[in-house]
């Protein structure tokens, strides 16, 4: 195992500098945040090894918040100048005096995730191995097997972030993930089935059969959607699938617990702290440290170490998630959940792994109980107004539930509702807890996030397909 | 930032570099642009934003194996590295007969500049009136309604970039633009009333500033958000469906998508071999044209070196053509020439076929006329989780929508938490007349679209 110890990208003294220069024309905080990533990825397809590609750049961002102002500019490249640019674009619009950043400390070296096999250090032919194994491992699931498309991407991303309030702290963060999506046909109906597999992990991750593992659900997945029927359309109970399944939770209840849509009130949640808004028997957290998940890092992107935060404890919200900003605002502790998807975007409040903790119930006791119903195992994706606590979400499998057993594949359904009243509504949560790999978008960034659950049954939720 | 000439030289020296490290044939991408995003909050600013890029990428070939790199450090030792980042990468690779070097234009067909793509009266904006501007939205969505309780963050963004391709082939192309666009998103409350909020967004987009109006921008978020107050769930049932211009391009976006060549090669699109078929009703044209400078697509050659122009897809319902870039063409065997289709997202990612500027044809129905057209039905104002909600293979779909009832050929009571479900191919056959007044929406791609009627979708609520 290698437990990395993330080397600063800039000298401590450089980073001093670049802090003074933001805070020439004044301003309450700056921070420079220096990025360096190499990438690479390839797929097959027909196939066929192809769309290979490798990655490498590096730059920075540098930020002054003045007042409730915040300034920001970024430049490509690590150079002193590079810096400098930077740092005076940020503060070119600023009229103050000058302001003096507090010394640099030695922050305690960042808890960074234990690497087994450093993807760089893989031959690539392996990579490509690994690629056409999930092909083949899809195509054997049938003649019905019409397309399979895999991809592997592999990413190391060093940041060292610095302030004016001293902080001085660096991560490595390696990332590993793979996606295979299968076509089937028969006659005219055409079906896909996708899965994925990720973790701020090696090349340990995909090896001893993970990868064909893969490939032969996202098959499974295919070939039973073609004997699907439309999802009906109506309320009724629904139970949702381990894993994946929490993308529900992150979408309808997470994103309403960042601090910076509660603070605008533009949250369903703000002024709900303490509140009771699930039953008492629910518990949910924040955990960007869970080991060698996707969404965990050592630092967020401003330099706190990250944590676990319960969100909410017996059904009552107990925290938001914080960055610095919206922190000092409220006067409390950043909870370590300010990321950005890069040097070129500033750091917002965003969910690292978030997930509703393992219940006590049995995941097929749940299904039992459900006379007539949905069982929604895995969606596609989803998205929340979080203003008015509205979601939708595409079911990419789904089943009728039909007294208390699971019966025919469905196709095109989605779950739609009020993320309240469905939070309310949950009456029970199962123990096989899973957590899975999916990425957020908000305001224009993409970042890595785990979603997890057991089995938990909404009682009452909208299906919307086409059957009528 | 570099002009346009000087990035031109600097893709010849990658371009140089690659070949030096072993690549059969290279193309070079190179892109530099500075930008600002300004937002706005409560009438403050919340953060003022200034973005340099400069990066370039590597296409290269290896007897029918190919591969690409991309990075940020121009120097020649940069260079260098991204050029033999591209040559591991393409020996990586499978072979594929068709993957080749595209073949700069013949002669008397070279790229023609785009006037307006660059509007030079967008550098006289100063930092401090384009916040001006997205204040003045701001204000406009506070007071054109009453109900109006607040606006989630007021964006704007604008764009100066210069764009420089060269090959090994021959290409050698070079053009600058500029670009910028406003949105926010308004929040309506009714009277006192905290359970009931909906929220209405707006936007603008242009070339320059000037191009932005921010009292409209402002307005029709107002105007969205109110309209919903007071929502229910209408009924589920089938019916006809009109969908706004920005639900109709989102539509038409991945219609699109499913018309492009490797989709089509591939066995991933539902329209694969309906060439000169049927596959919508006569009511739908549709059209890629790369060279509307109202769209901001739009460039004097793709993402590869092809000149832009103008492809019918769908012309009185029947298919047309798909859209190639010059592999998918070369994978025709020679009936087909690209239709400049290989597209960029920057620097950062090869060109992949995708559509340049979307055109709907507009038809001869007013708005008034459309709703009188669908007599009873639900009007489809905003749609949410498409990308989650399509299957973009087969084309089936289903998705959550808010909008208003459609009564008596009027419009009625405003109508959320609902989902339209069917598939694109039955959706495009039941398009019973398209809306007189078009409209530039930055959904589903670059779309210039009127309202659509489409004759029955299925409606899942209460």
């Amino acid at each position: 195992m290698e437990a990395r110890v993330a080397e600063h990208l800039i000298e401590a003294e450089l980073a001093a500098a670049v802090l003074a220069r933001a805070l020439a024309h004044g301003g309450d905080f700056a921070e420079v945040f220096c990025e360096r990533r190499s990438a690479l990825s390839l797929s097959i397809d027909e196939s066929r090894i192809e769309g290979a590609q490798r990655a490498d750049d590096g730059g920075a961002g540098v930020r002054v918040i003045d007042g409730e102002t915040t300034y920001f500019a970024h430049v490509d490249g690590l150079g002193e100048a590079d810096l400098e640019r930077a740092a005076d674009g940020a503060a070119a619009a600023l009229r103050g005096d000058r302001r003096a950043p507090s010394e640099l400390r030695a922050a305690d070296p960042t808890r960074g995730q234990e690497i087994e096999t450093p993807p760089a250090g893989v031959a690539s032919e392996r990579k490509a191995e690994l690629l056409r194994a999930c092909d083949e491992r899809a195509r054997a699931a049938g003649s019905k097997i019409a397309q399979v498309q895999a991809s592997y991407s592999e990413g190391r991303r060093r940041v060292t972030v610095a302030n004016s309030d001293g902080c001085l702290a660096s991560d490595d963060r390696t990332r590993v993930r793979l996606g295979v999506q299968v076509v089937a046909r028969r006659g005219e109906r055409v079906e896909t089935g996708f899965e994925t597999l990720g973790g701020h992990r090696g090349f340990e991750l995909v090896g001893d059969g993970a990868a064909e593992a893969v490939a032969e659900r996202a098959a499974g997945v295919a070939l039973t959607l073609l004997g699907a029927d439309p999802a009906p359309a109506g309320s009724m109970p629904v139970v949702v699938g381990r894993g994946f399944g929490g993308v529900l939770f992150h979408e309808m209840t997470g994103h309403g617990l960042e601090a910076d849509a509660v603070q605008k009130g533009a949250s369903v949640y703000a002024g709900k702290l303490g509140e009771e808004v699930a039953p008492s028997f629910l518990d949910a957290y924040d955990d960007g440290r869970l080991p060698g998940e996707w969404g965990s890092d050592g630092i967020d992107d401003e330099g706190t170490p990250t944590r676990a935060t319960a969100v909410i404890h017996e059904g009552r919200i107990t925290s938001y998630l914080y960055d610095l900003e919206r922190a000092r605002r409220d006067r409390v502790d950043s909870t370590g959940n300010g990321r950005r998807q890069s040097f070129r975007h500033l750091p917002i409040p965003r969910m690292t792994n978030t997930f509703i903790a393992p219940g006590e119930a049995r995941p097929e006791e749940l299904i039992a109980e459900v006379a007539n119903g949905f069982y929604a195992v895995s969606f596609a994706g989803g998205q929340v107004d979080p203003t008015t606590g509205d979601f939708v979400f595409g079911v990419s499998e789904g089943y009728l539930i039909e007294n208390g057993t699971v019966t025919k594949p469905c196709r095109g359904a989605t779950l739609i509702g009020n993320c309240l009243e469905a939070l309310r509504r949950i009456d029970g949560v199962a123990e096989d807890f899973a957590v899975k790999t999916g990425f957020c978008g908000k305001e224009g960034q993409s970042v890595p996030v785990g979603v997890g659950q057991g089995h938990v049954r909404i009682a009452e939720l909208t299906v919307g397909g086409t059957a009528i | 930032m570099a002009a346009s000439e000087d990035l031109e030289r600097l893709a010849g020296t990658a371009v140089e570099a690659a070949l030096g490290a072993g690549a059969a044939d290279a193309e070079a991408f190179a892109t530099d642009s500075t930008g600002l995003e300004a937002r706005i909050y409560e009438g403050e600013v919340e953060s003022l934003s200034e973005a340099g890029e400069r990066g370039l990428g590597v296409r290269v070939w290896i007897e029918g194996r190919a591969g690409y790199a991309y990075g940020t450090d121009l120097s020649a030792e940069g260079l260098g590295r991204i050029a033999a980042g591209a040559v591991e990468t393409a020996r990586i690779s499978d072979p594929d007969e068709f993957a080749a070097a595209p073949d700069p234009a013949e002669p008397g067909r070279e790229p023609a500049a785009i006037a307006g793509l660059a509007d030079p009266a967008a550098a006289e904006w100063t930092t401090e009136r384009k916040v001006e501007l997205a204040k003045a939205i701001e204000g406009a969505a506070r007071a054109a309604d009453e109900r109006v309780i607040g606006v989630e963050t007021t964006v704007f963004v604008d764009e100066r970039a210069s764009v420089a391709l060269a090959s090994s082939r021959g290409v050698a192309g070079a053009y600058e633009l500029t670009s910028c666009y406003a949105y926010l998103q308004a929040i309506a409350a009714a009277g006192g009333d905290d359970a009931d909020r909906q929220t209405g967004l707006g936007f603008g987009i242009g070339r320059s500033p000037a191009a932005l109006d921010p009292e409209a921008i402002g307005r029709e978020a107002a105007e969205r958000a109110a309209a919903l107050l007071g929502a229910s769930k209408p009924a589920s049932r089938s019916c006809p469906v009109v969908l706004d211009e920005t639900v109709a391009a989102s539509f038409v976006g991945f219609v699109a998508g499913l018309l492009c060549a490797d989709a089509v090669q591939r066995g991933r699109s539902p329209f694969a071999d309906r060439l000169a078929e049927t596959i919508a009703s006569e009511a739908l044209g549709l059209a890629d044209d790369g060279r509307r400078p109202e769209g901001l697509a739009s460039a004097p050659f793709d993402g590869e070196g092809t000149p832009t122009g103008r492809t019918p897809l769908i012309e009185g319902g029947i298919l047309r053509a798909y859209l190639h870039d010059s592999y998918t063409a070369r994978r025709e065997g020679g009936q087909w020439r690209s239709t400049a289709s290989a597209a960029r997202s920057g620097y950062r990612s090869p060109p992949s076929v995708s559509p340049s500027n979307l055109i709907v044809a507009p038809g001869e129905l007013s708005f008034e006329e459309l709703l009188d057209e669908a007599g009873e039905g639900i009007y489809v104002t905003e749609v949410a989780g498409l990308h989650s909600g399509v299957n973009p293979v087969s084309g089936t779909f289903s998705v959550g929508a808010t909008g208003r009832a459609i009564s008596g050929g009027e419009l009625a009571e405003p109508a959320d938490e609902f989902t339209i479900a069917s598939d694109l191919p039955a959706m495009l056959a039941a398009i019973r007349a398209a809306g007189s007044t078009p409209r530039w929406v930055p959904f589903g791609g670059s779309v210039s679209t009127p309202a659509l009627l489409v004759g029955e979708m299925a409606i899942g609520g209460g």
